[in-house]
């Protein structure tokens, strides 16, 4: 098939660039500047889509953004993309596109059965009919089926294989719309030394007009904006972003908008994203975004070989297509008898203008001229009806103040019922929008923000006024950005008489004529405003839900006014009395691969590694996240699980020595002559009385009095503490140490700085753990010179150096342990070192999970499982550390009633008796046969089997626990569907003295 | 996205910042009344119109600071230093 209904000549499009594409399965050619919609047409289709609701067949009614039809699945597999406006998307040779909708073709589609059925689906079907029986099971039932019906394309579901990014940009003038308003703007800003960013949603400069025989400042339209555009290019404060869609307004002057790269490109380079998604503030905004043509309501107004009149002229003139053979051309203003011209010049029969307006409003003579012409025209007369099954085959005309209609053969209808300004940005930006009842539209009044509306956004429909409304704008927006006012002259063209249209939205179709259609998109017909009207949905807000008026993809470009006015009229009110639903952006459909940018993936979140991340790795370590570090879980041997070699790990410990990889720690170095009086501030215990070289450990409350973090701190010098936090919180930590330094007692002399991937560190458990670290350091490590809980400075022997160290000795697992810190660069010689000296101690790794069992055996409490942020120092059993001495941060709360009586949940330990397995998590009872409900006295916080007391244990929190040692309960879990008889004891499995750890 | 001026760092992208809470609740002295400090941690207005919130700049400097923001318009009319009894109070 080779483009039957492409003109012999004329257009913009590059004859010397055959492409070829395939629709719905068939083969097709077109050439290098058409939209699949202008090849489509060249191919003589019309038809590419079922309707959403009723599966009606739907042709191309548009030629832009406002695509209410021309919807297409694009592409194949991975990077398949549902609802692309056939009406933008640039064709590219190789191109696949098939039409939604529609089973098992658009030609004969099950689902039209809807239409015959239509009196069962009236507005509101879904919140009508689908809330009976009120069972859950069976709405979820109904709505599987519904959604199957109806909807649009499909996404892909497999992963994107593209790359996206995103661009911060800055200036002074932001101009949207490269249109002639929007280059005239940017002409004048640029002049006037603003830095200034044009963007434009089209391949090609010059906005939405076709303007065939318009001439600006001498020279024909086309010619001034080439000039333009490259004067534009060649300033070295410009930048030019064509196919690129300024969807939304932000707060803080900030514009989104997305730039299609490289989806035009049939085989991109391959280091180009395909979109980049930019965040550009400006001082100032130029809204120069056009206008969209709307139709007119009658009867069968929805089928194929319907066009809005200005996108007839559009794909005669800039893609040479010829839409059809006979037209009807309906309208209420004057800008159709342009795209009369320009059918004409196509070869078009024009079997009718029909005009709405009575004879003597037509300015300029238009109609009589035609006449004179040899055109038909019929004033004061509307279109009522459109026959034909999948293409226009004839219209009905009669006279708006009644009368006979007359059935004329066409097979294009041309419509125009007068323009909507694209006022969504201005909108967005909270400006106010008023009524202007010449242009029968919404114009931009005023906003609190800098943004300038110029042109047709502005209702400056003819060329002279939209030219001079831009440069205007451009003018005013530099001079709100703060650059001083041009000097440059204004563009001049040949004003353009103009005559008011004459409001027409919908006329009144004979009986039973066809479905007359508000929203071509969702399928709203006039009846169905009327019906919400009589239903009481008469807000403006609720028209929109109730009857989807508005909704999907192209979210009313071409209807939403419409709608409005037949609410207006429904309910003899004025359609500004009536209102607007709210613009929400994104203007266009935005892909969700733009928003995400690059943050896909592993990329979602930076990943921490330890220094000796290395190392772990080549242990056999498998790794845990532990908030956005990665930690080795266990280091398991041939043939292990990851459970026994943690088990096998554990026992190590007891038994021998281990090292484990403790760097993710927060630390924070604290120095200053008041360090001591701030830990007393912010830590539940003492800490004036600190000696050097000594560590201690101490937990922290939030304000409302509950434990938000613990550590151990030491006192390296005088004025030198290192603190360390857990993990997860060493951030927020770090962000209250702040507060409260910088806002509550700045006169404290203390600077704090996070250290924590300034150090690596290293733990050593186990009863062998001194005779290792004798073998390794410099220092006496004797129980009498380095006693529990000392500090001190050191040199680690390594293999060929030694490494300067910080020791400390302190226990997490509840043995005789010291920890090892060494600056992070030594992190991986500190670990070969230890493995090295360690293995005739009988010294293993071990990870994260061994690591949770030995604190659960010793009865460690841990932030995030045990304190959870409800559970006070008291409740976890460190109500002894809360020094009556003096005040802390959360202290005042403390106190109160709730937090102090007998009922609180507190610390116990769990041990499964009848050796049964701990389930994961679980909530205690007394007797889990109870009926419901069956009162929790208390949850599991951590679990694991202990090999120390060869049985599964927990820590828990229980009600009034500590009083309730010996007693037996129930853990039941109802999602694992387990339940565990255990024994409440001491929190504390192993040495409940300290005496291995003292040792 | 909101346009924050840093009382150092002058007018950064939103996504620098932290947000802290409501700053025009004072912190009450160390040694206040439990009912002064219980109003303090959970009492608060929700006000139409300008309002001062504590932010952090924490992919920034890192000071925090005190900033008049009106709910209705997300519009900022100021930022100043953050002090315990209302130390850098905006105009």
């Amino acid at each position: 098939m080779t483009q039957p209904h492409r003109l012999a000549a004329g257009g913009v499009i590059d004859r010397s660039r055959l492409l070829r594409f395939e629709y719905d399965g068939s083969p097709y050619q077109g050439y290098a500047g058409d939209t699949l919609a202008s090849a489509l047409l060249a191919n003589g289709v019309h038809l590419v889509g079922r309707s959403f609701k009723y599966h009606r067949p739907r042709g191309i009614f548009s030629a832009g953004t406002e695509e209410p039809n021309a919807l297409v699945q694009l592409g194949r597999g991975a990077r398949t993309e549902p609802n692309v406006r056939a009406t933008t998307l640039e064709l590219v040779d190789g191109m696949t596109a098939a039409s939604q909708n529609c089973w098992p073709s658009v030609r004969f589609d099950v689902g039209a059965i809807n239409d015959r059925m239509s009196r069962l689906l009236p507005a509101g079907f879904y919140y009508k009919t689908f809330m009976w029986p009120p069972t859950p099971a069976w709405w979820l039932k109904y709505e599987h089926l519904i959604r199957r019906a109806a909807g649009m394309g499909r996404a892909a579901s497999e992963p994107d294989p593209d790359r996206y990014e995103h661009r911060h940009a800055h200036c002074d003038v932001l101009v949207i719309g490269g249109g002639a308003a929007g280059l005239a703007a940017a002409r004048a800003a640029a002049g006037a030394g603003a830095r200034t960013i044009v963007c434009d949603e089209n391949p090609a400069w010059g906005g939405g007009g076709c303007g065939d025989g318009d001439t600006i400042d001498g020279v024909s339209r086309a010619q001034w904006i080439a000039d333009a555009v490259q004067a534009l290019g060649a300033l070295p404060d410009l930048t030019l972003l064509p196919r690129t869609t300024a969807f939304g307004y932000y707060d803080g002057n900030l514009v989104g908008a997305v730039e299609r790269v490289s989806d035009h490109l049939a085989s991109p380079p391959p280091h180009w994203p395909r979109q980049r998604f930019w965040m550009i503030r400006a001082k100032a905004v130029v809204l120069a975004s056009g206008a969209h043509e709307r139709g007119i309501v009658y009867a069968n107004n929805d089928l194929p070989g319907t066009l809005l009149a200005g996108a007839a002229h559009t794909y005669v003139a800039r893609y040479a297509v010829r839409p059809g053979k006979r037209a009807v051309v309906f309208t209420n203003n004057d800008g159709a008898y342009d795209t009369v011209r320009a059918l004409q010049s196509a070869g078009v029969e024009i079997a009718a203008v029909v005009d709405a307006r009575p004879e003597s409003r037509a300015s300029g003579n238009l109609s009589a001229r035609a006449r004179e012409d040899g055109l038909t025209v019929i004033s004061g007369s509307a279109v009522v009806a459109a026959q034909g099954r999948q293409h226009v085959a004839s219209v009905d005309i009669a006279p708006l103040s009644g009368g006979p209609a007359r059935r004329v053969a066409c097979d294009l209808v041309c419509v125009s019922g007068g323009w909507n300004p694209a006022v969504h940005l201005f909108s967005q930006a909270r400006g106010k929008l008023r009524y202007d009842e010449a242009l029968a539209a919404f114009l931009p009044d005023s906003s609190p923000l800098p943004i300038v509306p110029a042109g047709a956004a502005n209702g400056r429909f003819d060329l002279a006024a939209a030219l001079l409304d831009g440069h205007d704008a451009g003018v005013a927006a530099a001079r709100r950005a703060g650059v001083a006012a041009a000097s440059l002259a204004a563009p001049r063209a040949a004003p353009q008489p103009f005559t008011a249209l004459q409001a027409l939205w919908a006329v009144a179709a004979p009986a039973r004529a066809g479905k007359c259609f508000v929203d071509l998109q969702n399928d709203v017909t006039a009846s169905d405003i009327a019906l919400a009207a009589r239903e009481g949905y008469q807000a403006v807000e609720h028209l929109k839900r109730y009857t989807t008026l508005g909704m999907g993809t192209d979210q009313g470009k071409t209807s939403n006014i419409v709608g409005l006015a037949l609410m207006a009229e429904q309910l003899g009110v004025s359609i500004p009395a009536v209102g607007t639903t709210t613009f929400r952006p994104p203007y266009t459909p935005i892909t969700l691969g733009s928003v995400s940018g690059a943050e896909s993936g592993p990329h979602v979140e930076p990943t921490r590694y330890s220094a000796m991340h290395a190392r772990h790795a080549a242990g056999g370590a498998r790794f845990v996240n532990a908030g956005l570090w990665k930690r080795p879980h266990s280091y398991p041997r041939a043939g292990e699980s990851e459970d026994d070699a943690a088990l096998r790990e554990a026992l190590n410990v007891r038994a021998n020595v281990g090292m484990v990889d403790v760097s993710t720690l927060g630390k924070i170095e604290l120095q200053g002559r008041d360090v001591g009086e701030f830990l007393n501030r912010i830590y539940i215990n003492r800490w004036d009385t600190l000696a050097v070289g000594r560590c201690r450990y101490g937990a922290m409350l939030r304000d409302d009095g509950m434990v938000m973090d613990d550590g151990t701190t030491s006192r390296l010098a005088a004025t030198h503490y290192l603190m360390t936090t857990t993990t997860v919180n060493a951030a927020k930590v770090m962000q209250q140490i702040e507060y409260l330094l910088q806002v509550v007692w700045p006169q404290l002399e203390v600077c704090a700085a996070s250290v924590t991937e300034q150090w690596s560190a290293v733990a050593l458990s186990g009863p062998k753990a001194r005779g290792l670290v004798a073998a390794m350091v410099d220092i006496d490590v004797a129980n009498a010179a380095f006693p529990f809980l000392a500090v001190g400075a050191c040199r680690i022997r390594a293999a060929g150096s030694e490494i300067p160290a910080r020791l400390f000795r302190m226990s997490y697992s509840g043995e005789l342990a010291y920890e090892i810190h060494v600056a992070a660069d030594r992190g991986q010689d500190l670990w070969d070192a230890i493995l090295a000296a360690g293995e005739p101690f009988g010294l293993m790794p071990y990870g994260t999970e061994a690591m949770s069992t030995l604190r659960i055996e010793k009865g460690h409490v841990v932030v995030g499982a045990e304190a959870d942020g409800r559970t006070t120092a008291d409740d976890l059993g460190l109500g002894k550390l809360v020094s009556p001495a003096k005040w802390c941060v959360g202290k005042p709360l403390l106190s109160r009633p709730g937090l102090t009586g007998p009922d609180r949940w507190q610390l116990v330990g769990l041990t499964a008796l009848d050796g049964a397995r701990m389930p994961r998590g679980g909530k205690l009872v007394a007797d889990p046969d109870r009926p419901p409900p069956n009162l929790m006295q208390g949850h599991v916080t951590s679990w694991c089997f202990s090999p120390h007391c060869n049985a599964w244990i927990a820590l828990a929190l229980l009600e009034n626990g500590r009083a309730r040692h010996g007693e037996a309960l129930w853990v039941v879990s109802p999602l694992a569907d387990a339940r565990v008889r255990v024994r409440v004891g001491s929190p504390c499995f192993i040495d409940p003295d300290g005496e291995r750890l003292r040792a | 996205m909101l346009l924050i001026p840093c009382p150092w760092c002058g007018p950064r992208s939103q996504i620098e910042f932290s947000y802290g809470g409501d700053a025009s609740v004072l912190r009450p002295a160390d040694d206040a009344s439990e009912q002064a400090w219980f109003d303090y941690v959970y009492l608060r207005d929700n006000p139409c119109g300008p309002h001062d919130e504590a932010w952090l700049h924490s992919a920034g400097c890192r000071s925090w600071f005190r900033l008049r923001r009106d709910t209705r318009t997300h519009d900022i009319i100021g930022s100043a230093a953050l002090g315990r009894s209302g130390s850098g109070t905006l105009p």
